[in-house]
């Protein structure tokens, strides 16, 4: 029973890194996606092209690899230090994240009818009033179910870290299998189900709360 | 002159022109329909009037002041956000937006203008504070909270009893808190109707206000455009309705292909066409339309 309780403890601690890396990536790349959004969206066209090439390379790319390029890159190319091990995955899964919640922002935003911004601009809104009250919720609607896909993803993207030995639950877990002691690897799913469980059951009350209008 | 005068406008979509020279004008209280086949070049016509289309060349100028010279080049679209206000526009697609109730649809556009002027107010107030010596300070700034409170309340009073009025004018005061897909069609056509005309614009414009309406729909909102006619406003109508035209325009223009084809009174527009492409377009929408023009049992 000790070393239930023993185990339990030391997987939380690595399920807390876990959480770092899957609350600092949501809450950069959620504005960074919509950043590049526009890029992709922009009507300069040497900008959307920089971004469209941009967010193929990333997409394009294991983010296993980009996480080791973070983190080994700097010293080999340019003779840098080492990032701190977390703040290199961090940054890798920001980047990342961004460009696919940036394809996912641009779709919703592309699919509100024109109709919406001319309605806007003969009552003589500003571009951005438009935007803010008469597109962003709209599309907020729209992305909802494809960015609670990609959310959920990240949760178990997260366990990528341990690539650059990052301590997070399933590096934990490894390190008991190599030891001897396999059960905890699969203790750990436990963690992730009961992550997404809440995850799952905070976009289906946001979805809920949009249903009061259709678009 | 008159109220409002568009002189030459043209408009070029790459090579194809739509708009080859186009001028008309409209007195005050006057109601313009524009007939003419699709593709004519109608509903551009009435973007460019709302800026929403820019033209490549042409005037306009509304009560004696120049809103739009195409010669100006860029300084013409300058403070466009503003001239726009001249203007109101249903769309054929009525475009509410979903997500607020028809009280707030038509409150909206009104409430942020609010909110820029009371912003721009307070700015004034604080620069006036500034200035004022130090020992009056105090009381000033007390006075000039006060004014503010009450600019405001009158502003929610005024925006809110104005929507009340026209919800009751287009006959939905009791949808005031629906949501537009809780309505039907031709309802959502009159809060739109009600939407625009909350800006009080000096012409409004429908663009085939009926066309997305199912047959029997489209009666409800040509009487509500008919209704606004006796409380002399100004409208443009494109219309596909001839007996809507008949009935209420004092003023019909035919476009066909760019260009103003025919114009006149009614009744020499539809009795006595004298161009021979006005008088196949009126047959074959008599042919078409005839039979179930919904507008002839509203005028009865």
């Amino acid at each position: 029973m000790s070393l239930f309780i023993e185990v339990s403890l030391d997987l939380l601690k690595g399920f807390g890194v876990t959480c770092e890396i899957f609350f600092a990536t949501l809450v950069c790349s959620l504005p960074l996606g919509l950043v590049l959004a526009f890029g992709s969206m922009s009507r300069f066209k040497p900008l959307r092209y920089v971004v469209k090439v941009f967010v193929w390379v990333i997409r394009g790319t294991p983010l296993m690899l980009q996480v080791i390029v973070m983190y080994f890159g700097p010293a080999l190319l340019f003779g840098w230090g080492f990032l701190e091990r977390i703040l290199a995955v961090i940054i890798a899964f920001v980047i990342n994240y961004s460009c696919y919640f940036s394809e996912i922002y641009r779709g919703g935003i592309e699919s509100i009818s024109k109709g919406q911004y001319e309605a806007g601009q003969v009552l003589g809104m500003t571009k951005t009033q438009i935007f803010f009250k008469v597109v962003l919720l709209q599309v907020i609607k729209r992305i909802i179910p494809p960015m609670s896909n990609e959310i959920i993803t990240l949760v178990k993207d997260t366990s990528l870290a341990r690539v650059i030995i990052v301590e997070e639950i399933l590096k934990v877990a490894y390190d008991y299998a190599a030891e001897g002691l396999i059960w905890p690897l699969f203790y750990t799913a436990v963690y992730y189900l009961i992550f997404v469980g809440v995850l799952t059951l905070l976009f289906g009350f946001i979805e809920k709360k949009l249903n009061y209008f259709r678009v | 002159m008159a109220f409002l005068e568009v002189k030459n406008y043209r408009k070029k979509f790459g090579d194809n022109e739509v708009l080859k020279g186009i001028s008309f004008s409209l007195e005050k209280g006057e109601v313009l329909a524009i007939i003419g086949s699709s593709g004519g070049g109608k509903t551009t016509l009435l973007r460019c009037l709302n800026f929403l289309e820019i033209p490549d060349e042409g005037t306009l100028t509304l009560g004696g002041e120049t809103l739009f010279d195409a010669a100006e080049g860029k300084a013409a679209t300058a403070r466009i956000r503003e001239k726009r206000l001249h203007f109101g526009l249903v769309f054929q697609q009525f475009n509410l937006f979903p997500q607020y109730t028809v009280f707030k649809n038509i409150t909206l556009a009104q409430t942020l203008l609010a909110k820029a002027e009371f912003t721009q107010k307070k700015k004034d107030f604080a620069a006036i504070l500034k200035a004022a010596p130090k020992s009056e300070r105090k009381k000033l700034g007390a006075e000039q909270k006060e004014v503010l409170a009450e600019i405001r309340a009158n502003q929610k009073k005024r925006i809110e009893e104005r929507a009340e009025s026209l919800l009751a004018r287009v006959g939905l005061s009791e949808k005031k808190n629906a949501y537009p897909y809780e309505l039907s069609g031709g309802q959502q056509q009159r809060v739109a109707i009600a939407r625009a005309l909350a800006l009080s614009p000096d012409i409004l414009c429908f663009d085939e206000p009926t066309s997305a309406l199912d047959p029997e729909l489209t009666g409800e909102v040509l009487k509500v455009i008919k209704g606004l006619k006796s409380s002399d406003s100004t409208m443009i109508v494109v219309t596909h309705e001839m007996e809507f035209a008949k009935n209420v325009a004092d003023h019909v223009i035919f476009i066909s292909d760019g260009v103003i084809e025919e114009e006149g009174t009614p009744e020499e527009v539809f009795e006595n066409p004298k161009s021979e492409k006005t008088k196949a377009f009126l047959q074959k929408s008599r042919d078409l339309l005839g039979e179930d023009d919904s507008f002839a049992e509203v005028s009865k």
